[in-house]
C-alpha cells in the first residue's frame, strides 16, 4: 500500500504551473494543483487538471509510424529516422531550407527543445520553429 | 505537532491502522502522503495549506476495503467525511480520523466559523464569527443587478472543472457537467449561467462550505458565496446543514412521496 504525491511542472505550456501527481501503488491516478507555487497557487486549467491522463493514455504512440500507400504502419526507429533524415535533405536540396519548419513539443525537456531548434537552425538552416504550447 | 506524530506512530506500531494519510515535508514541499511505517512519521507535518484530503482518501480506502486507515482531518475534512459516510461513499468503520484545529490565520483566510473537528489532537477549538458581508452585499442588489453581477462572474470561467475536481463531496461517477445534452463537451467558454447553476443545484444538501473550489478557481469566481446561499436555502427549507453530525437522511435522498429511499 503506497500513496504519494509527486511535485512536478505541467508540461502543457510555458506558464510553468506546479502539479502534484498522485501515485497509488506505482500507478498514476490523478493530479492536484500545488499550493506551494507562486505561479499558479492552487489553480490549474483543464489541461493541467488532466495532465496525468496522457501519460497512461492508450492512444499514446509507443512506436514510430510511417505512412505507406496512404496507411500508417509501425516502423523501427532506425527506419523512421533514416526516412526523416533522407526527406529533410531532399526537401532542403530541392526547395531550400526555408521550406522546412519544425513544431516542437511541451512534453519534451527544455534541453530536448534546445537541441530541436539547434538542429533546425544550425544543421538545416531554417528559423521557422514553433512549439505546441502556442496552441 | 508532536502529539499527532506520537499518536500516528502508536497506531501504526499497534497495527490499529495500516496507513495514515497526512501531509509530508518533502524537501521544500508539503505534500499529501500516505504514511505506512512508524519510522516514516518523522516527516509528518500539518502544513499551512489545505489539500483535499477527503477527496484523496476514498481512492485509497476503496482499493483497500479490508484495512483500517487513518487520516488527518481539519474541521472541513471532517465535515466532508461525514457527507461521504452519509452518501455511502465511505465505510465509517474503516476510517480513523485524527483531528487538528486550524491556526487563527488560516481560519481567518478561509472565513471559517468552525475551523476545528470534533476532537483535536493538535490545537484548540475556537469558534469565529462568519463574515457574511459578501452575501449581504449581493442580496442588497436588485434582481437585475444581481443577474448582471453573476453573469459577469460566470463569464470569466475557463471551464477547467477545477471546482468539481477539488470538491471533496463531488463523487458521482457520471457528472452532470459532462452530460452532453446539457453541457457541450470540448467547447469553451461554458454556457452562462447553465454550467455554474447546474453545479450550484448539485451542491444543495451536499456542500460543506470548505471553500476549496473558490480557492482553486483560476479566475476568482466567488463560488463559495453562491454555494453558501444554496446551503442557507437547504437549511431554511429542511433544517439540514451538510457536514453536521446527525442521524438523519439528507433531504434530497428522499424522492417523491418518501416511499423510495436511496440505499
Amino acid at each position: 500500500m503506497r500513496y504519494t504525491t509527486v511535485p512536478t511542472i505541467c508540461s502543457y505550456c510555458g506558464c510553468g504551473c506546479e502539479l502534484l501527481f498522485e501515485v497509488l501503488d506505482g500507478e498514476l491516478v490523478g493530479t492536484i494543483p500545488s499550493k506551494a507555487n507562486p505561479i499558479n497557487h492552487g489553480s490549474l486549467c483543464i489541461k493541467g487538471w488532466t495532465a496525468h491522463e496522457f501519460v497512461v493514455s492508450e492512444k499514446r504512440l509507443e512506436k514510430p509510424l510511417i505512412r505507406k500507400n496512404g496507411e500508417l504502419k509501425e516502423a523501427s526507429w532506425e527506419e523512421a529516422l533514416s526516412l526523416i533524415s533522407l526527406r529533410l535533405k531532399e526537401i532542403k536540396h530541392s526547395s531550400g531550407a526555408e521550406s522546412l519548419a519544425c513544431l516542437s513539443s511541451a512534453k519534451c525537456t527544455n534541453e530536448e527543445n534546445y537541441l530541436m531548434q539547434k538542429l533546425m537552425r544550425a544543421a538545416l538552416g531554417t528559423n521557422t520553429i514553433d512549439h505546441c504550447a502556442r496552441l | 505537532m508532536d502529539p499527532l506524530r506520537e499518536k500516528v506512530k502508536t497506531l501504526l506500531q499497534e497495527k490499529t491502522i495500516s496507513a495514515f494519510l497526512g501531509m509530508k515535508q518533502d524537501y521544500d514541499h508539503a505534500i499529501p502522503f500516505l504514511f505506512t511505517s512508524p519510522e516514516g512519521v518523522e516527516s509528518l507535518i500539518i502544513g499551512d495549506a489545505r489539500y483535499p484530503m477527503a477527496k484523496i482518501f476514498p481512492k485509497i480506502a476503496h482499493k483497500y476495503p479490508d484495512h483500517h486507515l487513518g487520516i488527518m482531518v481539519r474541521g472541513c475534512d471532517e465535515k466532508a467525511l461525514i457527507e461521504l459516510y452519509r452518501n455511502h461513499q465511505l465505510e465509517r468503520s474503516q476510517v480513523i480520523p485524527l483531528g487538528v484545529a486550524c491556526s487563527g490565520e488560516l481560519a481567518q483566510k478561509c472565513n471559517c466559523p468552525t475551523p476545528y473537528p470534533s476532537q483535536c489532537i493538535v490545537g484548540e477549538a475556537q469558534e469565529r464569527p462568519f463574515d457574511r458581508s459578501a452575501l449581504d452585499t449581493i442580496e442588497s442588489l436588485s434582481l437585475e443587478e444581481r443577474f448582471t453581477y453573476w453573469t459577469n462572474q460566470f463569464g470569466k470561467c475557463i471551464k477547467c472543472y477545477g471546482c468539481r475536481n477539488i470538491c471533496p463531496v463531488c463523487f458521482c461517477e457520471v457528472c452532470t457537467l459532462e452530460d452532453k445534452p446539457l453541457i457541450p463537451l470540448g467547447e469553451i467558454p461554458p454556457q452562462v449561467p447553465s454550467f455554474h447553476l447546474s453545479r450550484a443545484f448539485h451542491m444543495a444538501g451536499r456542500c460543506i462550505d470548505c471553500g476549496l473550489c473558490e480557492e482553486g478557481c483560476p479566475v476568482d469566481i466567488p463560488l463559495r458565496t453562491l454555494y453558501r446561499k444554496v446551503r442557507e436555502v437547504v437549511k431554511d427549507l429542511f433544517d439540514f446543514l451538510p457536514g453536521e453530525e446527525k442521524e438523519e437522511e439528507p433531504p434530497l435522498h428522499t424522492l417523491g412521496d418518501g416511499t423510495f429511499k436511496l440505499k
